[in-house]
């Protein structure tokens, strides 16, 4: 075990894949000698070669398509999208290509071997174009997996199992949590699940469910919920596409109420796809309304980003709303 | 090539402008439309076996095409697209390469993917979406793809297969197995900002990957006047710094003898080559589309005149490798064959319910499995109204 921040958990990561995998190729804007803008790739030029780990020209379709041609050739590419703000240009080579290539082709050709990383998120004055959480429009894609980690112990076992996972995954970090989020990190090889919700503390009045960087703020509210007598379960999503329903759905069963949190806008967020599976799920168990705290319906603000934000005072409100409901 | 090569040049101490005229771009030519080859011109590598082989694979086209397009208009198919004039640049090309190459096709390509043997009921299984399809039917007809030939399957989005081409020619560098790409595309798809990116990508990165661009004069109704206004599509690929050459898109040894240099150069170097080829769009854009509403017919009739397979056949008859007999035979009897595959192709079954959720993912999920479930028990409730799977769910 080491002591390693949220950077270092992903650096650590792509250097174990990169050493394993000769075909594995790390890619995208400042991404070489130069390790990236926030030095995800630190070193990995001068350890594997400047034909693995590389700059590539300010492009992020041309990033994309580049990187789905070496997926359909074998290779194993790491594209990296500055920002997840960024990541549009895009859309159109990882909806209509990366997602739909094994279906389209009966599983002649698929792009499996694909992993994009990108930064997302707010809290650190990126107004409109440094803190989107693109989520929700990815996750009305057939075809794609998306991964959100929320510290470096699951980043690292995340990214590991994105890496080689045999279908195209998008990994957004936390790039608030990048420095500030540190913890102690096995330094051998390991595995998390992906698809798969974690229970990260049990309860039995409500559950609070959320991803990435919002699970601080989830685990916050709930410490001052907890001081009011409210029993709190907490679940990591983990995985958005595709998501763990029967985790989710067993919780809410038990606890009878669910808050979802995200940072995205609320219409159109990844909520409203997990409320109305859940209303459907467990229709007789639910004792009050599916509570959303998300982002506002506006972009992303920069001199009001604190009133924008989901943060845990108003995450403590909608908990004790729902339970007094 | 450094980029650091072109930061310094000719100084001028007045203003002075260039434009798309500044760099000619010259016409390759080798074969003239009777047959006979130009005074001096550099003929590719090809014997006797190969030009039979290229000749056929034209002559298998264009009858494919005829009758498909008949077939269309019968009902019997949904969707068809030709390549009526410009089967010398798909046949062309792909005869130079070696079958590991890859394809990577926008979609009037077809003749690349025949000349790599794919088969006439091959073919036909796609057209026709039955489960014998490759592509196991979901996609609309024309849109093929083998992993075993090497070729792509193909995608309606335009010009996304640009930047891919740059990206799988990039793996075939780092495996370092002297293999290439090749990338098709038209010259609306060049509009697109794919090509930019592709391009770029490519010579940045050092790609063995040959960008064949068909500049047929139209995407769909859009005349090229209205497309671009510089000098075609090869004045752009000096400007990536990319070793670029425009072709008669029509004379198939230029085709030939050009794609040979480029994919030699491709892989010796690790470097990309844009080909302009010329043609013209004989036919509709599709079966969806009628030229009358955009071109008269004189322009058509005009470049009729320049059918690239009655080129290569006055070529082939005065080298004595071909004759008026083997002619007749020859498109006689794919003229039936295409019939009898018509007929045997459009009885074959649909593809199971079961294989519409396959292959979203390497697996299926949870979710995929369950709305199956609920689909089936839905069909079973009302088999009438969905006679094409109803009766045999599993």
């Amino acid at each position: 075990m080491a002591k390693m921040n949220l950077l270092q958990a992903i650096n650590n990561a792509l250097d174990i894949a990169m050493t394993e995998n000769d075909s594995a190729v790390c890619f995208g804007e400042d991404v070489g000698h130069f390790g990236g803008v926030f030095r995800a790739t630190s070193n990995l030029q001068e350890k594997f070669g400047k034909d693995r780990c590389f700059n590539t020209p300010l492009t992020e379709q041309g990033i994309m398509g580049f990187a789905n041609g070496l997926a359909a050739q074998g290779s194993v590419p790491i594209a990296e999208i500055q920002f997840a703000d960024y990541i549009f240009p895009a859309f159109d080579q990882i909806v209509n290509e990366s997602a739909k290539f094994r279906y389209r082709s009966g599983n002649e050709f698929n792009v499996g071997n694909l992993t994009i990383r990108t930064p997302y998120g707010g809290g650190i004055a990126g107004g409109l174009y440094h803190s989107q959480s693109p989520e929700a429009y990815f996750a009305h894609t057939p075809g794609l997996k998306i991964v959100v980690p929320r510290n470096p112990y699951q980043a690292k076992g995340l990214l590991l199992a994105a890496i080689r996972d045999k279908n195209p995954v998008v990994f957004f970090e936390p790039k608030k949590l990048y420095r500030a989020s540190t913890g102690e990190v096995p330094e051998e090889d390991y595995q998390l699940p992906l698809g798969k919700a974690e229970v990260v503390k049990s309860g039995s009045d409500i559950t609070l469910l959320g991803w990435g960087a919002q699970m601080e703020t989830i685990e916050k509210a709930a410490e001052m919920a907890e001081a009011k007598g409210v029993s709190c379960e907490i679940i990591d999503l983990r995985s958005i596409l595709p998501w763990d329903v029967e985790t989710v759905a067993a919780s809410v069963s038990k606890t009878g109420r669910l808050l979802i949190n995200h940072e995205a806008p609320l219409t159109g967020g990844f909520a409203g796809e997990i409320a109305a599976t859940i209303q459907d799920k467990c229709f007789l168990h639910l004792e009050s309304p599916i509570a959303r705290v998300c982002g506002l319906d506006t972009p992303f603000p920069l001199a009001q980003e604190k009133e924008y934000m989901p943060d845990e005072l108003k995450t403590f409100e909608a908990i004790m709303a729902s339970i007094n409901y | 090539m450094d980029a650091e090569m072109y930061q310094e040049g000719r100084t001028i101490h007045q203003v002075e402008f260039i434009d798309g005229h500044s760099v000619e771009i010259p016409i390759l030519k080798i074969l003239k439309q009777d047959g006979s080859v130009y005074d001096n011109a550099d003929m590719p590598e090809i014997d006797q076996a190969l030009a039979t082989k290229i000749y056929k694979t034209l002559a298998f086209h264009r009858v494919l095409d005829e009758r498909m397009v008949a077939s269309q208009r019968q009902g019997r198919l949904s969707f068809y697209m030709t390549a009526l004039g410009e089967e010398a640049a798909s046949v062309g090309s792909a005869a130079a390469l070696d079958d590991k190459d890859m394809i990577m096709a926008q979609y009037r390509e077809q003749g690349a993917l025949m000349f790599r043997g794919f088969r006439l009921e091959q073919f036909m299984n796609q057209m026709f979406s039955n489960e014998l399809d490759l592509g196991k039917g979901r996609q609309m007809p024309i849109h093929y793809g083998s992993q075993e030939l090497n070729y792509m399957t193909i995608s309606s989005p335009l010009g996304t297969q640009i930047p891919q081409a740059a990206g799988y020619a990039y793996g075939q560098k780092l495996k370092g197995n002297q293999t290439c790409t090749i990338c098709y595309f038209g010259e609306g798809a060049a509009s697109e900002g794919d090509f930019h990116a592709g391009l770029n990508m490519a010579a940045v990165h050092k790609a063995p990957v040959i960008f064949f661009c068909r500049n047929n004069g139209y995407a769909i109704s859009t005349p090229s006047s209205q497309q671009y206004m510089g000098n075609g599509i090869a004045s752009r690929g000096v400007g990536y710094g990319i070793k670029t050459i425009r072709v008669d898109g029509n004379d198939l040894l230029a085709v030939l003898k050009a794609t040979q240099v480029a994919r030699k150069y491709a892989i010796e170097n690790n470097a990309p080559v844009v080909i302009e080829a010329m043609s013209y769009r004989l036919g509709a854009h599709s079966t969806s589309d009628d030229p009358s509403g955009y071109r008269t017919k004189e322009e058509e009739a005009k470049y009729a005149e320049h059918d690239p397979i009655l080129r290569m056949k006055n070529w082939m008859l005065a080298k004595g490798w071909w004759d008026e007999e083997q002619e007749t035979a020859t498109f006689e009897g794919l003229r039936e064959d295409v019939l009898a595959a018509v007929k045997v192709a459009e009885v074959i079954d649909k593809p199971n319910l079961e294989s519409m959720f396959d292959d979203v993912y390497d697996v299926p999920t949870p979710q995929l499995k369950e709305q199956l479930a609920e689909l089936k028990e839905h069909i079973k409730k009302y088999p009438d109204a969905y006679p094409v799977t109803a009766g045999r769910i599993k």
